[in-house]
């Protein structure tokens, strides 16, 4: 009994631990925006790598979502006659759901898991201890580039999947079913208000928050998370777990958000 | 008589129920070359990360240049570190930076010169250390000795009062090693560096010593020459030496 209470305190203060090392990290990462000088050029490179090279994969994606919500929504409200509501079911679906939720899961899976593995790896061949000995402050230098570049990048692209993803729609519901495209058109303009967008827009704020949080936070302690072990066996444990822990967090957050958003 | 540069008092440094430096005392001297060495896994890197101030020892007192460290924010921190340059044990290089872009790091980020002086200077240090041709290499296209040296380019780039070596030779063939040595020698005596040198490579790091510490079971102990480690009546350091340096090594002449 005492042994077992042992080890629920051992995991509790581990636990505390080491949100409070996340905790630390959050405030250091942001608070590396007011440190000078500034990496601008650094920040603009990890735009490119997260946001402008993810393009192709979120254009594939949320324009087979789209086509996918198209014809479901469609074969769904024909058995109600209302074909025409095409256009709001597919926009609303996207603009307050899919678009944040889907772009902020595949960003953690192509960008996040590549960050957490570039931190880790750093932690682990003395890359990070290099900079700290020659007074670089790892946070400036390396981290809140990666934070405010994904904070630009993941609404942009979430706004692109849902343009996309409308057009998949319109694709198989009017090019595809013959629904009539004014009533798709009309359907959407009528039902989205600024509210759906903006509710969107903050979920994926927070989404992108979540993800380089957790993805670079992971790399970084990869040195002292438990049972994470060593070398490119650490570093592999704690990508998986940066991946599975940033997509339980935004699906988590997503919840969250829509019941107080709506 | 030269200065104490740095100084430990009565610091203790745990991991979890295992105490790695138990209340040591250490003294260093500027321009002199100390050696810390010691069985594996008896707190040498902890010792050398302390100095850094990478980790902060759970009591005592650690002083660089006068200052104790232990309880310095980061900002006057960074400015003590600015005194130190380090040779890692894997080099530590940028991995995606290439050669050029490593050692011209501490530059960019540290001071304000103009790119051309920059360049200047980073292609001086680079030809000094038998590098030219290679600043536009990565890393991992470069050989283990030739990272060490652009790791110690590096290092030597703002002039550090002290530089600490961890493991310098670890991994190199002895050719490579004394290669290392023979820059230590030659930069050591342009820069005038006091050198802190963390190394197994014993006993012929001991020629570059002018002390020897020697890390065991939480404890540090100061010897002023290989001579007298062998004459220690510790019976751990007893078996230390018999274990590394075996009956014959009598002095450094014998070199």
């Amino acid at each position: 009994m005492i042994r077992y209470l042992e080890k629920i305190g051992k995991n509790t203060i581990w636990v505390l631990e080491d949100l409070g090392r996340m905790g630390a990290f959050l405030v250091f990462g942001l608070g590396g925006v007011f440190k000078r000088p500034f990496r601008f050029s650094a920040m603009i490179r990890q735009v490119r790598l997260i946001g402008a090279n993810s393009f192709w994969v979120i254009f594939f994606i949320a324009g087979f979502t789209g086509m996918v919500l198209g014809l479901q929504g469609y074969y769904t409200l024909r058995k109600f006659g209302s074909e025409g509501a095409l256009g709001s079911a597919v926009s609303l679906s996207l603009i307050r759901e899919l678009g944040p939720v889907l772009t902020a899961l595949m960003v953690t899976g192509r960008a996040g898991s590549a960050m957490c593995a570039e931190i880790g790896i750093m932690r682990n061949s003395e890359q990070l201890d290099a900079l700290e000995c020659m007074a670089i402050d790892p946070f400036r230098y390396l981290i809140t580039p990666k934070f405010l570049a994904t904070i630009i990048s993941v609404p942009i692209l979430t706004l692109f999947f849902n343009v996309v993803g409308i057009f998949g729609g319109y694709l198989a519901g009017c090019g595809l079913l013959g629904v009539n495209p004014g009533a798709y058109w009309a359907g959407m303009e009528q039902s989205v208000v600024n509210q759906d967008i903006n509710m969107g827009i903050i979920k994926s704020f927070v989404f992108a928050l979540v993800i380089v949080w957790v993805c670079t936070g992971r790399g970084y302690f990869v040195h002292v998370i438990r049972g994470a072990g060593f070398g490119a066996e650490g570093v592999s444990k704690v990508t998986t777990q940066a991946v599975v822990l940033s997509s339980i967090a935004i699906l988590i957050c997503d919840y969250l958000l829509t019941a107080i958003l709506l | 008589m030269s200065q104490v540069i740095v100084q430990f008092k009565d610091v203790v440094k745990s991991f979890g129920e295992q105490t790695i430096l138990d209340k040591v005392n250490l003294t260093i001297n500027s321009g002199k070359t100390t050696v810390i060495a010691g069985p594996s896994g008896q707190g040498k890197s902890v010792t050398m990360k302390l100095i850094l101030g990478l980790l902060r020892p759970d009591s005592g007192q650690i002083l660089v240049g006068g200052q104790d460290i232990t309880k310095m924010r980061l900002k006057a921190l960074n400015e003590v570190r600015t005194k130190f340059g380090v040779l890692f044990q894997g080099s530590a290089l940028l991995d995606s930076l290439t050669v050029f872009a490593n050692v011209a790091l501490p530059l960019e980020e540290r001071t304000r010169l103009g790119s051309e002086e920059i360049r200047e200077r980073v292609l001086a240090i680079l030809a000094q250390l038998g590098l030219t041709g290679h600043e536009e290499k990565y890393p991992a296209q470069l050989s283990g000795g030739m990272r060490k040296r652009v790791g110690l380019a590096r290092a030597l780039m703002l002039q550090p009062e002290i530089m600490l070596f961890d493991e310098p030779t670890t991994g190199l063939d002895p050719e490579n090693s004394l290669e290392i040595y023979k820059l230590f020698l030659e930069t050591q005596k342009k820069f005038g560096y006091t050198s802190i040198i963390v190394s197994h490579d014993i006993p012929k790091i001991f020629n570059l010593a002018d002390q020897v510490i020697l890390v065991n079971k939480g404890k540090l102990t100061t010897f002023a020459s290989p001579e007298d480690i062998q004459q220690s009546e510790i019976p751990e350091i007893q078996a230390f030496v018999q274990y590394t340096m075996g009956n014959i090594y009598l002095s450094r002449e014998m070199e």
